[in-house]
């Protein structure tokens, strides 16, 4: 079954085409790496999909429901959760707050403290519950991001450069974490570690000054020469 | 002593002490305390919009002068008693914060300052307006025979000073009953990060409004009981420098802390009134201890408290 798709997904700014016709379709359970170089328009392509950016043409559809125009919050609502590529934990509260402050739209009140702590036990934040967000190193930021993200126990899990600034044991935390979701969260993992891709990965979609330059299981996509060319051939 | 139990303690704490005060302080004190505390919980409710929620409006004295005005009207031309009259001032100020709220958020940023600004001046324009109503800039005294609550009479000092105390444990308690709560919370998130609470699946735009009609209620009923209080309904009331003297309040004493608005309150009273003791030119006397306090304690005396020993402060 498709949870999530897009048609003919455009955003331009100002003139600039950041995402132009982008077709895509998540099958539930699967793992979809988003890749590309800088500025290819992956931010902005999920942006519209959870609706932080309107589009400038084209259509969302999810569970069945096109959403092109609904608000954000009730694509949250919905099933969807959203970690930003930007570190945007709220650092004057503590750690356990602000997961709970995810959970709380999304989990009942009977099981919130449980809920928090389980996301916190699961990206390995269990220590740092009573800390002040804003005295976390920039790496367990990022964790925290990821754990306000599964808190809310979301049906499609967007995930924009979680990897970003984690030690090597930090992410391979996070390739095993991954791996626990699949098959029942739909993930769809915006990346720039390519090792992180390659384990986690069910299908991968790469993106390349807005368009899709090529889709396939990350083997394909390893092959692919034209992708070689654009994006992993400096790496 | 755990971080609920301090906060209950000082809060708790200040309010014995008001109550204490009211046997030692002289008469004049007495009377300052009074009118301070009602101002104060003026402060309380734009405290809730501008320091927990982070939205500044130029216009409270449109939801004080609500208050004040749904109060003294209903008294002046429907005979309403004091008890009814002040829940005429309440349902103004309910009302009156809906359409603001749903009118106002939809701009943002310095547009909702200048919006809330334009609609508290049409509201004191329209009290000129209707001269007959409200005979205008000359204001209407509320006499002392309509100011006997349940028996009690309220123009009598202590009476008031109770009523006034009451007033202001009651916002003062709903101030930190909401900060500790999710919805509370909430606000404050939206203020420190609007975009990361809407992609957590919360509803801006409906807490938003929820902060504007309970920060805007607590302003109307506070303008109700001052009327009530000393007697006297007048447009100066509704006017642009009554907006701006919740601010000042709240900036002095500390945004987003429970507290702040009675310290500011109480500071810049007692600033004023002892300023305009040594100098005619009271104001400017009052200016240079506001530019120093800004630069010095910049979070407000509370603020800057709650900086550097006790963290635990809501
Ligand atoms: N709000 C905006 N206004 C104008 N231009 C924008 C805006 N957001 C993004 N862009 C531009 O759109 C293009 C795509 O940006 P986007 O952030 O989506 O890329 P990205 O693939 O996420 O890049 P990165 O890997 O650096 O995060 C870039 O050229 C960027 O400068
Ligand atoms: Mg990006």
């Amino acid at each position: 079954m498709t949870l999530l798709s897009t048609r003919g997904l455009s955003k331009s700014f100002a003139g600039l085409q950041a995402v132009s016709g982008v077709d895509l379709d998540l099958r539930q359970g699967e793992v979809r790496a988003l890749i590309g170089p800088n500025g290819a328009g992956k931010t902005t392509l999920v942006g519209m999909i959870c609706g932080r950016i309107t589009p400038t043409s084209g259509q969302v559809m999810f569970d069945g429901r096109e959403i092109t125009r609904l608000p954000a919050h009730k694509r949250m609502l919905m099933g969807m959760a959203y970690t930003f590529q930007i570190t945007s934990v709220f650092t004057g509260l503590s750690v356990a707050e602000n997961v709970t402050l995810a959970a709380r739209r999304r989990v009942p009140h009977s099981g919130l403290s449980d809920a928090v702590t389980t996301a916190l036990r699961r990206v390995g934040l269990s220590e740092h519950v009573e800390q002040e967000a804003g005295d976390l190193s920039y790496g367990h930021q990022r964790l925290l991001e990821i754990a306000m993200g599964l808190v809310q126990g979301p049906r499609l899990l967007i995930l924009d450069e979680p990897t970003q600034g984690l030690t090597e044991a930090e992410v391979d935390r996070f390739k095993a974490l991954i791996r626990e979701l699949a098959g029942e969260t739909t993930i769809l993992l915006i990346e720039h570690n390519m090792s992180v891709v390659m384990e986690t990965a069910d299908r991968v979609t790469v993106l390349n000054f807005g368009e899709v330059l090529a889709e396939g299981t990350p083997d394909e996509v390893r092959a692919n020469a034209e992708v070689q060319a654009a994006y992993l051939g400096g790496d | 002593m755990t971080a609920t139990g301090k906060i209950l303690l000082l809060h708790g704490g200040l309010l014995c002490v008001l109550f204490a005060l009211q046997f030692v302080l002289p008469a004049y004190h007495h009377g300052n305390l009074a009118r301070i505390m009602v101002l104060a919980s003026y402060a309380v409710g734009y405290n809730i919009l501008f320091g927990y929620t982070g939205l500044l409006s130029l216009g409270h004295a449109l939801f004080f002068g609500a208050g004040m005005y749904g109060m003294g009207l209903s008294i002046q031309h429907l005979g309403f008693s004091p008890a009814p009259a002040l829940l005429a001032g309440l349902i103004a100020g309910v009302a009156v914060s809906t359409i603001i709220g749903l009118l106002a958020l939809r701009t943002v940023g310095v547009a909702f300052m200048i919006v809330t600004l334009m609609f508290a001046q049409a509201g004191y324009l329209t009290v000129l307006y209707f001269v007959d109503w409200t005979r205008g800039d000359e204001g209407f005294v509320i006499q002392q025979a309509q100011r006997i609550l349940w028996g009690i009479d309220l123009s009598d000092p202590s009476n008031r000073y109770f009523a006034a105390l009451l007033l202001f444990s009651i916002s003062l308690l709903i101030s930190l009953w909401l900060v500790r709560r999710p919805f509370g919370k909430t606000l404050v998130a939206i203020r420190e990060n609007e975009e990361r609470v809407r992609m957590l699946g919360y509803d801006i735009q409906a807490h938003k409004l929820g902060a504007v009609v309970i920060s805007g209620t607590i302003a109307a009923v506070s303008g109700a009981v001052y009327g009530l209080l000393f007697g006297y309904v007048g447009a100066s009331f509704t006017a642009v420098p009554h907006s701006i003297l919740p601010l000042l309040y709240v900036l002095l004493g500390g945004t987003g802390t429970v507290l702040g608005p009675f310290v500011g309150t109480v500071f810049m009273f007692y600033l004023i009134d002892l300023s305009s003791g040594i100098t005619t030119a009271h104001m400017l006397i009052a200016g240079v201890v506001l530019v120093a306090v800004t630069l010095f304690a910049p979070q407000g005396l509370v603020g800057e408290l709650r900086r550097r020993l006790w963290r635990w402060l809501p």
